[in-house]
């Protein structure tokens, strides 16, 4: 037997369990279910809720059992009438200052406090006097609050300190007085902030967008991927007929725990504003209403002629990409591009990816920010970092001054202060570093060698290893490293763009790139395949629709080389078309060779060509590849970070009213942070 | 002005002032936080949250949270929660002199109805109000620990025990003139030897 178990019993049953657990664990392990309010794994244990109390053998009362240790022999009781008296005592209390208002509350049907009452309650009250009644606090745009409802859980207060790393909530007064609230009652300043309305128990933390929409029982639920940045968090979309109603997160250790952006969680009422929902073509200077039989007419004609380059947008998914490479492919090589922002690379998938699992960066102890602002472009990554930062990881940053919610080592605004002593001394010190790349610097580099000398670099400083490859490349966008790995981008490793420039096309395709407005492509006929008109579809002289990700299935790879599949939850709106369809019909129109005839034989078409993507969750594995140069030489560049506004980084949040909400309340408002700073 | 117990309540207000300790606060503070180990230095918000009522005429305002987050690097929210929960912290503002009468059992049962009144009458005002010159705010708390020498009052930092209403009235017309008052037992008592 090994030191670290022991022998307890739970209910008379034997079991053998690890000693630093508590006696809720052991009891879950056992398979007993405790009943429980304020505990969550995530959180640090508070034991204020007293809803897990278990008797325990020789202890003279019940015992909380979130916040009671294991000792060799412990003999733990759940189901005694002791135990159920306590729960009844205990939950009866809880009630006390409950208000009975379940029919109209937005929690009901998945309320723990509910569910609870009806297995471990009483089934009436005895209590004849006044409730309290507590005023509603502001917590922002986001979250709505009605804090009768309030049991005390401080849930939401821990979340906030230990999670989002915004203190900025907290219970004042005591006793009968006490209430939560934010600080002044000013707005949460958390990319993260949605999450406590799941984690709040009962209805006291509910979604302000979702109020009064709809019960949980009448939704269809679909499970998807965010792609409002590049970690790929595992969603739940729930929808009602041909509407989604609200997104909330799926578990996932490796990526996003139980979490998600605010983004991702609110942004869904963007999804049916200012949407293409028919084909235009531009007549006059102006679009006007087409149909699909003559818009692709018009561009089938165009197609014969013209030499076309088509640029993949940051929400494309992978079969949808591989369909465009193989229509491209007709028209010869490099005339695909997902680098639309200049995205400096090497060949290898080591070059463009986050090397770190995820939930490895926690264990980091030196972490380097160069050119990346997490807190706005990966609140998940962020928080990874947070944790790091909590245990004891220093974090330096190189780029601009950004204000984060811990604390950095501000080092210079160009890469070669990685050559600054103290960070140096740092890193020779340092057993576990780690390195994190943003777009910010990588979209400036144009020079090869200076990419090599970062490999270089931290290869030197002992950031890659045998065993670990800790240099991060970090970009917001969804479909990049998935349509970097099928070979959609040009040969030119760090100025794409330049290329596209002297190879003189005439016909550009946009698949929801907003980069088809940039000025070198004024004199090409351009085609816009997207689902919201912004300055993309404006320009362009045809428009066709296609479906959101919502609308279809896909696959995304996220940030660290992770498939992952975004289902379908509802048809498209109007008459949009999946593209690989419009693809395979130009495709039969123009005699091009074009196999798959539904989407899963494209699909099985892209897996055989690439079969590395065709295990989904798992990361695709790589061999550090990339060949050192001895001499590290960094460029002058300035940082330009790719998201400046976190509330509206794409088409789709630019057109959320409640993204608007956030931007006016929580943006333009001063924050706490900046004000304390 | 009426309304709640100057330390119970959860909503703060603004002095509109700002607050910068004085130089003999920032020297206790130096010496307070020293007491602390390292890195441990947020435990010194109960001394700093005292100090600071003490230089605010009596009472805690946003001002000197935020300077108390300031000096002691901590959330501010986290100096909010410390000074509504303890009733001893004002967060409104009180009256030059704050009457604290003791209404529990002992000083109860010895006459502490008949304190309060007096109080009430001589100072104008309500419990929990402040009279209108500002002179004093008068509020019922619990147990100050004088029991065995009730019935007791408080006024700001000075106990005035074994009061009858006589004494009482005597104590509220010398602060209203500015004389100064037996601090103490009213009736000669020392410490709490036997009557």
């Amino acid at each position: 037997m090994s030191d670290d178990l022991i022998n307890i019993k739970v209910n008379q049953k034997e079991i053998q369990v690890d000693k630093n657990l508590t006696v809720m664990q052991a009891c879950e392990i056992a398979g007993e279910e405790i009943p429980r309010f304020c505990y969550h794994d995530k959180l640090s244990i508070a034991g204020n809720c007293r809803m897990c109390l278990v008797e325990i053998e020789k202890a003279p009362k019940l015992v909380s059992s979130c916040t009671m240790p294991l000792m060799e022999g412990m003999s733990i009781i759940t189901n005694s009438e002791k135990v159920n008296a306590g729960r009844k005592g205990v939950m009866e209390f809880l009630l006390i200052n409950h208000p009975l208002d379940c029919p109209i509350c937005d929690q009901g049907g998945e309320c723990d406090l509910q569910d609870q009452a009806m297995y471990y309650g009483f089934d009436k009250s005895r209590y004849k006097e006044n409730k309290r009644a507590v005023d509603n606090k502001n917590m922002g745009p986001l979250v709505n609050t009605i804090m009768t409802r309030c049991i005390h859980c401080t849930r939401c207060v821990r979340f906030a300190t230990e999670v989002a790393g915004v203190p900025e909530l907290g219970m004042l007064g005591r006793g009968e007085n006490a209430e939560i609230t934010t600080y002044l009652e000013q707005s949460i300043t958390s990319e993260l902030s949605g999450n406590v309305i799941d984690l709040c128990p009962v209805g006291a933390l509910t979604s302000k967008p979702y109020q009064f929409k709809a019960r949980p029982w009448e939704l269809k639920r679909t499970d998807s991927i965010d792609i409002f940045d590049s970690v790929g968090s595992n969603i739940r979309v729930d929808s009602r007929a041909e509407e989604i109603l609200r997104v909330t997160p799926r578990t996932n250790e490796y990526i996003n725990e139980e979490w998600i952006s605010d983004k991702v969680r609110f942004n869904y009422d963007g999804y049916y504003q200012q949407r293409i929902d028919t084909p235009y073509i531009k007549e006059n200077q102006k679009l006007s209403i087409s149909n699909w039989e003559e818009s692709l007419k018009v561009l089938k004609d165009k197609l014969k002629t013209l030499k076309p380059l088509a640029l993949i947008g940051e929400h494309v998914d992978l079969e949808t990409g591989y369909a465009i490479k193989k229509f491209m492919s007709n028209y010869g090589k490099d005339n695909v591009e997902c680098r639309t922002d200049n995205h400096a690379i090497l060949e290898s998938l080591d070059s463009y990816r986050f090397n770190t699992p995820l939930n490895d960066i926690e264990n980091s102890d030196l972490i380097i920010l160069l050119g990346t602002n997490p807190k706005i472009e990966t609140p998940i990554i962020n928080h990874k970092i947070f944790k790091a930062y909590n245990n004891d990881a220093k974090v330096f940053n190189i780029g601009e001054n950004i204000s984060l919610n811990y604390k950095t080592e501000y080092l210079g605004e160009s890469l070669s202060n990685l050559n600054d002593e103290n960070l140096i001394k740092a890193l020779k010190k340092s057993t576990n570093p780690l390195i994190i790349i943003g777009s910010a610097f990588l979209n400036k580099i144009k020079n090869i060698k200076t990419l090599k000398s970062i490999f270089s670099y931290a290869d030197k400083y002992k950031v890659i290893t045998k065993e670990k490859n800790n240099l991060n490349f970090l970009n917001p966008y969804a479909s990049r490293v998935g349509q970097l790995i099928i070979g959609n981008t040009t040969n030119n490793l760090c100025e794409p763009f330049f290329n596209l420039k002297k190879d003189n096309f005439e016909l550009v395709l946009s698949f929801g790139s907003e980069h088809i407005a940039n000025e070198q492509f004024n004199n090409c006929f351009k085609v816009y395949f997207g689902h919201h008109g912004d300055d993309g579809a404006m320009g362009s002289d045809i428009v066709l629709p296609t479906p959101l990700y919502t609308e279809k299935n896909g696959t995304f790879v996220n940030i660290e080389g992770r498939p992952q599949e975004a289902k379908k939850c509802h048809n498209p709106i109007g008459s949009a078309k999946e593209e690989w369809s419009i693809l395979k019909k130009l495709s039969d129109e123009l005699s091009f060779d074009f196999t798959p005839n539904t989407f899963d034989q494209l699909r099985s078409e892209l897996f055989d060509k690439h079969p590395i993507l065709s295990d989904y969750h798992e990361i695709i594995a790589v061999e550090n590849s990339t060949s050192i140069t001895p001499d590290i030489e960094f460029e002058d560049c300035k940082a330009e970070y790719p998201v400046s506004n976190f509330y509206m980084s794409d088409v789709i949040s630019k057109n959320s009213v409640t993204m608007a909400k956030c931007v006016e309340e929580i943006i333009s408002t001063p924050s706490l942070l900046e004000k304390s700073a | 002005m009426s309304g709640n117990h100057p330390g119970l309540s959860n909503n703060f207000s603004r002095s509109g002032e700002k607050f910068s300790w004085s130089k003999d606060n920032l020297r206790s503070i130096k010496n307070i936080i020293s007491k602390y180990p390292k890195g441990r230095e947020q435990s010194a918000v109960m001394p700093l949250l005292y100090l600071a009522q003490e230089q605010n005429n009596n009472w805690i305002s946003i001002e000197c949270i935020e300077t108390i987050a300031e000096t002691l690097n901590m959330p501010k929210i986290r100096v909010t929660e410390v000074a509504s929960f303890y009733s001893m912290y004002n967060t409104r503002p009180v009256g030059e002199n704050l009457v604290q009468i003791c209404r529990t059992s002992p000083c109860w049962l010895r006459g502490s109805n008949k304190i309060t009144k007096t109080i009430c009458k001589e100072t104008k005002c309500e419990i929990n109000d402040t009279s209108d010159d500002n002179k004093f705010t008068v509020v019922e708390v619990e147990c100050l620990g004088a029991c065995s020498n009730g019935p007791m009052i408080q006024i700001n930092n000075d106990f005035f025990e074994d009061l009858d209403e006589e004494s009482t009235k005597k104590i509220i017309d010398n602060i209203k003139e500015g004389k100064p008052n037996v601090i103490g037992s009213q009736k000669g008592r020392r410490s709490s030897e036997n009557a």
